[in-house]
């Protein structure tokens, strides 16, 4: 499949609204053709093919679906595709792969910060983003003092990780993850 | 291999792989988004379309009529399937209620029709359109504390001496009831299957625990022989017993292929998936315990209720309570009650999760009645065999050390001794602790090992990796016996045309499978001796090379004609149980915070310590356990599914309203292993750990919020509104 060619509605249905979107996917253009209903989320998987970015629950309960658009985390399965063109979207596949992985990717396995590695891709790209955003002092519900520059402690990435919910309960060990991956790059 | 004896002396004693911190062998995929799961698989086949379902929207009765013109006629709609048009489809043993098929409707969201299309989008939205009607059935009862208050008498799961006598003439006696919610396995990949129908042969691409039951319960449900299924399920995003049975997704996405004759795929919806399928039964539990002036238990006795679809069990909330402590006159009872929610069935550590809520406060309970330390009675009550048949021992049984490494570890005796006697500023500080105990069964397991030139070896068994860490073990397992590195194994998990397995579930998974992988390397040994015309006793297997009396030699020589191929199984002798309790053990220590002013309770460290034989990796089994202590926060805390008690559903059945522990939620974790070996479990003398990390944490957290609070709940979970009118006067 050609990436201009990419296209989550079917070519036989004329009925069906449908807008073409141009998206920057870890930094290629796509032009895709998309049923106006289709999330962010499924343009990724079933257009894209690009399935590290994970569907829990498709209701912006969970944070296993956590992409980076234009720099910041949002749930991909809250936002419909035609909403991002021209958008910047960065997924799993673009933080690293298996042969050359991000340091954070690295700092996961390290820790074992996973276990059925459902919630992994989504826990990964907000943990990335987490760190920028404690960086920029972007407050939080548990920052005590707006004047001053943000700590990056457990208790701020623990807050701004609890968006992304992981069953198998590895919270502990992502934690420890992210902790390692900010101490290396402070 | 036959396991007829406890293991002696095994090259596992020396190991250098089995035991060793290794990290996932599958991490790499897994966190770089490289793993396929089950909806994601666009490399297996083409031409794929997508169905979506649809549930009924009452407990029971009869579909009059599913009207599905409008949703035919829907763009891009290939083909509907309805339950109308299928006779009720026959459903295998494990399985409880009806999946498909036939106009009875027996529980909210049953599958009754899905719609095949060309896209997610447009499947969904002409699913919308159909119509159905009902002949609803009328005053049915979802009312467990009712059926409570009316109960009979049931013949007892079992009897031991004289229970009632023993109870009236016992010295200190207590005699409490204790509430568990319904609970949601809440695994965060819904379940969803690709399936492909081609004549008389079916593939499914699933998430699924159990590869042979799930082959087998689709050839009773579709009719079709063994041999024409294929399952493959090489990632599972988590199951915690939720995927141990063929579910709908299976059978829809599977008649969907064969009605619209392309390869269909499937995903529950999450809003879909706790009433569509199976759930930890709430239970009502009383526990009586009598014991002489010394706290030595003399009588003690558990009553349990919980609702099951006709022909189910319920949940088995009594089961530890026969063999956790010691006793002489004993008393176990089990209600269940038929209802039509949705099907109860297995959730990890089925049983002893919730009868340990119970349990472990009822025994922290009767400390203080008895003004003892909760560890101390605890060990007191410590037994080596069966209370019910002390002709039959503990394998091995390390409860008492659990208790007091752990009481050390945590600096137990730091406790407040009276409840609600320690603050800190606002925030009232308690500590409280439970025993874990968890059976440790085993299953059949099989592998094939297959040698090749290069020196590596190709492990195919059926057995699944739930995020449980199977891949590495097995890596290491393999590894350990032909002497090679764990990056020279490549193991293929989850494929129906590799051997069978065990599974995982029940906590059997790991020292099954591990054991079937062990025979079948031994196989490849012998295999390799035969060709050196040596007896294998006489070969040693390390770096890559066999050694004998001559110069050694590369492995991979022994492959270079031809892969040199080695299949077997483990199977487990009765001696194992008609001799034995093979159990693990655990102790859980909890401190805790509860706001004076709120009653929020933050959780600020736990400890678990474990008993479980041979740990077959430090890395992968301290997250099982970790996990499983989070699983056990969100019972303790805030998960119950919550009945609606005139309808007969779920009310809450989505990641919204059913909690579950987030990040915030978890404080510092801390685990130790005891360096404990169980000859009589398995040839590695390795047991399950699994479950044990769930079993007791819930009554741990709900005993340190008494001794925060000196609020005594035995309604979980425990929160905020049930504490704060008892809390102490500020
Ligand atoms: S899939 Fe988007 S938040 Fe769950
Ligand atoms: S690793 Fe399984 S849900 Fe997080």
């Amino acid at each position: 499949m050609s990436p201009s060619d990419v296209s989550t509605a079917p070519p036989s249905d004329t009925d069906i609204p449908c807008s073409s979107v141009q998206l920057t996917v870890n930094g290629t253009a796509q032009t895709l053709t998309v049923d106006n209903r289709t999330t962010l989320l499924d343009a990724l998987r079933e257009g894209l093919h690009l399935t590290g970015t994970k569907k829990g629950c498709d209701h912006g309960q969970c944070g296993a679906c956590t992409v980076t658009v234009n720099g910041r985390r949002i749930n991909s399965c809250l936002s419909l595709a035609v909403m991002h063109d021209g958008d910047d979207v960065t997924t799993i596949e673009g933080v690293g792969t298996p042969d050359a992985l991000d340091p954070m990717q690295a700092a996961f396995v390290e820790h074992d910060g996973f276990q059925c590695g459902y919630c992994t891709p989504g826990q990964i790209c907000s943990a990335k983003a987490v760190l920028e955003e404690i960086r920029q002092n972007v407050p939080s519900h548990v920052t005590k003092n707006l004047m001053e520059t943000i700590p990056i402690s457990e208790t701020e990435i623990r807050e701004r990780m609890s968006g992304n919910i992981c069953r198998c309960g590895a919270y502990a060990n992502i934690l420890a993850a992210i902790t390692q991956v900010a101490e290396g790059s402070a | 291999m036959k396991f007829t004896s406890p293991a002696t002396e095994t090259i596992f004693d020396t190991s250098t792989v089995v035991g060793k911190a290794t990290h996932r062998v599958d991490g790499p995929l897994k966190v770089s988004g490289r793993a396929p799961y089950a909806y994601e698989r666009h490399d297996v086949i083409d031409g794929q379309l997508v169905a979506y379902p649809l549930g009924a929207t009452i407990a029971k009765g009869r579909i009059l009529s599913i009207d599905t013109q409008h949703a035919k006629a829907a763009p891009g709609v290939h083909t509907i399937i309805t339950t109308l048009e299928y006779d009720e489809l026959p459903k295998d043993e494990r399985n409880v209620a009806s999946l498909f098929g036939g106009d009875k409707v027996v529980h909210y969201h049953q599958a009754i029709a899905a719609v095949v299309a060309d896209s997610f989008e447009q499947a969904r939205a002409a699913a919308n359109l159909i119509t159905v009607k009902y002949d609803i059935e009328q005053d049915l009862d979802f009312d467990l504390e009712r059926q409570w208050q009316q109960r009979g008498t049931v013949e007892p799961v079992s009897a031991t001496g004289d229970f009632a006598q023993a109870f009236q003439s016992a010295a200190k006696t207590l005699d409490r009831e204790y509430r568990t919610p319904g609970h949601s396995h809440a695994m965060m990949e819904p379940h969803s299957t690709l399936a492909h129908w081609d004549g008389d042969a079916l593939t499914i691409w699933t998430s699924n625990q159990m590869i042979a039951w799930n082959r087998e319960a689709l050839a009773v449900t579709l009719g079709l022989e063994e041999d024409n299924i294929r399952v493959d399920s090489p990632y599972i995003g988590g199951g915690f017993g939720s995927k141990l049975f063929l579910r709908s997704d299976a059978v829809l996405a599977a008649l969907a292929s064969k009605a619209s004759g392309r390869p269909v795929k499937l995903a529950l919806p999450r809003p879909f998936v706790m009433n569509n399928t199976t759930h930890r039964g709430e239970t009502i539990q009383r526990i009586r315990i009598g014991t002489d002036a010394q706290g030595h238990i003399t009588a003690i006795a558990h009553t349990a209720m919980s609702p099951t679809q006709p022909g189910g069990q319920g949940e088995q909330a009594t089961d530890q309570t026969r063999q956790f402590y010691a006793g002489a006159n004993r008393l176990i009872e089990h209600h269940p009650v038929e209802m039509f929610l949705p099907e109860s069935n297995a959730m990890r550590a089925p049983g002893e999760a919730s009868g340990l809520m119970a349990l472990e406060i009822a025994m922290d309970e009767m400390a203080e009645v008895l003004d003892m330390d909760p560890v101390a009675f605890r060990a007191l009550n410590d037994t080596q065999v069966d209370p019910e048949n002390p002709k039959r021992t503990f394998s091995d049984r390390n409860f008492t050390r659990c208790l007091s490494e752990g009481a050390r570890a945590f600096g137990w005796h730091d406790r407040p001794q009276t409840p609600a006697s320690r603050r800190d500023g606002n925030w009232l500080i308690g500590m409280g602790m439970a025993g874990a105990y968890r059976g440790s069964p085993v299953l059949t397991s099989g592998a094939r090992v297959r040698l090749q030139a290069n020196g590596t070896v190709i492990v195919e068994t059926d057995m699944t990796d739930i995020g449980t860490g199977s891949y590495t073990i097995i890596a290491q397992t393999a590894a350990e016996v032909m002497g090679l590195p764990v990056s020279a194994i490549d193991v293929r998990l989850g494929d129906s045309n590799f051997p069978r397995s065990a599974g995982s579930g029940g906590q059997f998974g790991a020292p099954s499978s591990t054991a079937g992988v062990y025979a079948a390397c031994v196989k490849l040994r012998e295999m390799i001796a035969q060709k050196l015309q040596m007896p294998e006793a006489e070969l040693s297997f390390s770096d890559g090379a066999v050694h004998s009396a001559g110069e050694p030699q590369l492995i991979g020589t022994f492959a270079t004609d031809a892969e040199l191929v080695a299949e077997d199984k483990i199977e487990f002798g009765k001696f194992r149980s008609d001799d034995h309790i093979v159990s693990t053990f655990g102790a859980h220590f909890v401190e805790l915070r509860v706001h004076a002013l709120t009653g929020e309770i933050r959780l600020n460290r736990m400890l678990a310590v474990c008993d479980s034989g041979r740990i077959l990796n430090p890395i992968t089994a301290r997250s099982q356990v970790i996990g499983g202590m989070v699983m056990g926060v969100g019972a303790a805390m805030m998960e119950e599914m919550a009945v609606d008690r005139t309808q007969g559903f779920f009310a809450n059945h989505d990641l919204a309203g059913y909690e579950v522990p987030v990040h915030m939620d978890i404080p510092s974790q801390e685990v130790i292993f005891l360096d404990t070996l169980d000859p009589v479990a398995t040839p590695m003398k390795a047991k399950g750990i699994g479950e044990l990390g769930l079993c007791g944490v819930a009554a741990a957290v709900a005993n340190a919020a008494y001794n925060a609070t000196g609020v005594r709940l035995r309604d979980y979970p425990v929160t905020l509104e049930k504490l704060f009118p008892g809390l102490p006067k500020v």
